[in-house]
């Protein structure tokens, strides 16, 4: 594609909503946000949104869809959390405060979309539909990723930071190429912006005009490194008409604000438009892992600040007020979260049961004559073990 | 073969494509880089999913000229050039080879595709095991190696054991015409990814070889299997010259010249590094109880190396003497003045087939 052709889709674009390429390309003014922390819905006039920047509000139903996986999303990552603490589990890095964004990520998707994501992303896979104790086989220590990603349209959760994004680009290039309307969303956290496939990826997209969300969690830490140390950038959502793409920020603790940004982002990319990068600002409300300490690098006062935003409550305030929260409503949603909860808790109570043998499976499409030789020296040494 | 070039491109006309055919069937000299550029115009009307791309390699036809005319002759969705990135276009192929498509890769020299290692090396290699065999990514990486041709510097590298450490990562380097053509089928063909070194210095060698019979024998699966098979490049009693890809040639100088001296050198091209072929480099050495690795790449912890001890492991009571190395120094690749001093040459294998321990 030229340069003009470039320059000439971002105008038929930007004609559409009757602002200029660079209002197009540029985020808002504002970051959207559609609700108070106390679950009020704002004035028009302070939801961040403006002349082709705008942002209807979800339905009821959907809403009430998005509220269902937060609260399972949320009873997941405390329920695995638990199952760390008992041993049950080798590691879970927690989207604590994170869960509207993760929910967001996979319910803005359609049949046939595609979602890439990290190792912290463990909610939006289970809200794209892979099994629970799929889900999670990677961080029982198993060897691999436990789902079948072509099943779900879901890759495996990636754990090299930013490399999966490029994966993204590949996926919808095939799709494009073929034809098909498929739409990526690729995630990734704030200290992933600084490695070199972060700029690769958003590069890629956007050259060969392909059909992806680049979504960035800014939560604030990589591990123990606050953002400020991680880039002078004011805004990485900016960071998009860099090149050549459109760009927005949203509170990543507004569930509304989410679902209507990252709807439309899936809209505006299945036309045809290109990429886009959203930023979501959320915060890590739990340490990296449970092996890491959080107490050496941030104050409690910073925490507390941002359990005051919590996206659950949040959410749930204003259906509450809006009158969606009849007990009935309220008392499925939950039984459905105590089911996942009480899979999870059950799968892992059980030992896995992996064969060492199977190690040398998959490698290739079959074994080398030298694998052969490895996996039959593995089996003999395992067969004298159990005589 | 028949070619639907004028079907997959109404700008190429059904004349230039019998031209095309007609220049492939006569059975003129054809050299190294022409037998590859036919091998990926043939893997590209045979498989709609096959897709080039990298830096270059559209327009131009690439810096060797390898991907000549692909883009003209199938299209600018099946041969592509992509931003100036090895990262992006490996990662990127990593996603449409998850997603149905058969990529074939270009990174432009040996040391630029070191940008691309993490991908290689964490993806390329592991998403068919990470994903128990549900996500294979059959494609395949070209990189132009090692050195005589006098390049600068990052231009020469013979990188071939950083993959062949890799599980997951199979490894070609073909050293003829014909096993360029067939090798290069046989790596796109795979369900495996394959890295695919091509010797910089062979691309312009020349052979007499009917590609499209080739071709022929190919698609018609009569053509016989490269990968894990090494070759037997020249047979002899005394000793083995185990090689692969551009010393290939430099053995095969050198046992014309031992021959004239009386000695008789096997020269084994094993063709792949990965899957290697123990089988026929163990009986050959079995059978001339001496041997010696020849390799341009830097020799501590190398392939040679790795085929060293596979040797001694195995032939350990048929050998008359220590196997040893001729490889390149333990130094940065050299300046184009200075790299004869480097590479394995003729004399330098001759004088350590010398040092082979012959009786009196």
């Amino acid at each position: 594609m030229s340069t003009d052709a470039h320059a000439g889709r971002m105008t038929e674009v930007s004609d559409k909503f009757g602002i200029t390429p660079e209002d197009y390309m540029l985020p808002a003014r504002h970051m959207i946000n559609l609700l108070d922390p106390d679950g009020t819905l704002r004035p028009q006039d302070k939801q961040g949104t403006e002349p082709g920047h705008e942002y209807p509000l979800p339905s009821p139903a959907r809403l009430m869809e998005a509220y269902s996986a937060l609260v399972t999303g949320r009873r997941v990552n405390d329920q695995n959390s638990a199952l760390v603490r008992q041993g049950r589990m080798a590691v879970y890095p927690s989207s604590h405060g994170q869960e509207a964004c993760q929910v967001a990520a996979a319910l803005c998707l359609e049949e046939g979309d595609w979602l890439f994501p990290t190792y912290r992303d463990t909610v939006a896979v289970l809200t794209k539909g892979v099994a629970p104790m799929e889900v999670m086989t990677s961080f029982r220590g198993e060897w691999h990723c436990g789902y079948d990603p072509k099943a779900y349209n879901c890759a495996p959760m990636a754990t090299p930071l930013t490399t999966q994004l490029l994966h993204a680009v590949g996926v919808a290039h095939a799709a494009k190429l073929r034809g098909e309307d498929t739409v990526v969303v690729a995630m990734c956290g704030d200290g992933a912006t600084s490695e070199g496939d972060f700029h690769e990826a958003l590069n890629f997209a956007a050259v060969f005009n392909l059909p992806v969300i680049f979504f960035v969690q800014n939560n604030k830490y990589a591990i123990s490194v606050p953002f400020s140390q991680q880039s002078a950038a004011p805004s990485l959502a900016h960071k998009a008409v860099g090149y050549g793409m459109a760009g927005e920020r949203v509170d990543g603790n507004d569930l509304m604000a989410l679902m209507a940004v990252m709807t439309r982002a899936v809209r505006l990319a299945r036309e045809g438009n290109g990429p886009l990068l959203v930023e979501a600002h959320t915060y890590r409300m739990q340490a990296h892992t449970n092996a890491d300490d959080d107490k050496r690098y941030r104050e409690d006062a910073e925490v507390a600040e941002w359990k005051a935003k919590d996206p659950v409550i949040r959410i749930q305030s204003y259906l509450d007020d809006a009158g969606l929260l009849t007990e009935q409503a309220t008392a499925e949603i939950t039984e459905k979260a105590e089911a996942v909860a009480k899979t999870l808790r059950d799968g892992m109570n059980q030992d896995a049961d992996t064969d060492p043998r199977e190690l040398f499976e998959h490698v290739y499409s079959s074994k080398t004559p030298q694998m052969a030789e490895q996996q039959a020296m593995l089996a003999d040494e395992l067969a004298r073990e159990e005589a | 073969m028949t070619t639907t070039t004028s079907r997959v491109n109404p700008n190429v006309s059904d004349a230039t494509a019998r031209a095309a055919a007609k220049a492939a069937t006569e059975n003129q000299p054809v050299t190294f880089g022409k037998a590859l550029n036919t091998a990926l115009a043939d893997a590209l009307t045979a498989e709609q999913s096959v897709v080039i791309f990298g830096e270059d390699v559209g327009t131009l036809g690439g810096v060797f000229r390898i991907t000549d005319g692909l883009t003209a002759r199938f299209g600018n969705e099946r041969c592509f050039d992509t931003p100036l990135a090895e990262s992006g276009i490996v990662g990127m192929a990593v996603g449409m080879a998850m997603n149905g498509m058969r990529p074939v890769i270009e990174m432009q020299f040996d040391a630029f595709a070191y940008p691309a290692f993490e991908q290689i090396a964490s993806h390329v290699a592991k998403m068919r095991n990470r994903t128990q065999g549900r996500l294979p990514l059959p494609m395949v990486i070209r990189i132009p190696y090692a050195g005589g041709v006098g390049g600068v510097e990052h231009h020469c590298d013979s990188s071939e054991a950083y993959y062949a450490h890799t599980p997951g990562l199979k490894v070609f380097t073909p050293a003829t015409v014909a096993d360029a053509y067939l090798m290069l089928r046989e790596a796109i063909d795979s369900e495996d990814p394959v890295v695919f070194f091509e010797p910089k210095k062979l691309y312009w060698s020349k052979e007499q070889v009917n590609l499209e019979e080739l071709a022929a024998q190919y698609e018609a699966g009569k053509a016989a299997e490269t990968e894990g098979k090494a070759r037997i490049a020249r047979a002899g009693s005394d000793a083995t010259l185990i090689t692969y890809g551009p010393s290939v040639s430099t053995c095969m100088q050198a046992a014309k010249v031992a021959a004239e001296e009386g000695i008789s050198l096997e020269v084994i091209d094993i063709r792949t590094i990965v899957p290697f072929d123990d089988e026929s480099v163990a009986a050959s050495v079995r059978k001339t109880g001496r041997a010696i690795v020849v390799a341009e790449a830097q020799g501590f912890a190398s392939v040679a190396s790795e085929i060293v001890a596979r040797v001694q492991e195995r032939c350990f009571h048929s050998l008359a003497a220590p196997v040893l190395r001729v490889t390149g120094f333990d130094i940065p690749f050299p300046a184009p003045t200075l790299e004869k001093y480097n590479l394995p040459s003729v004399e330098r294998i001759l004088d350590t087939v010398d040092q082979l321990q012959w009786e009196a």
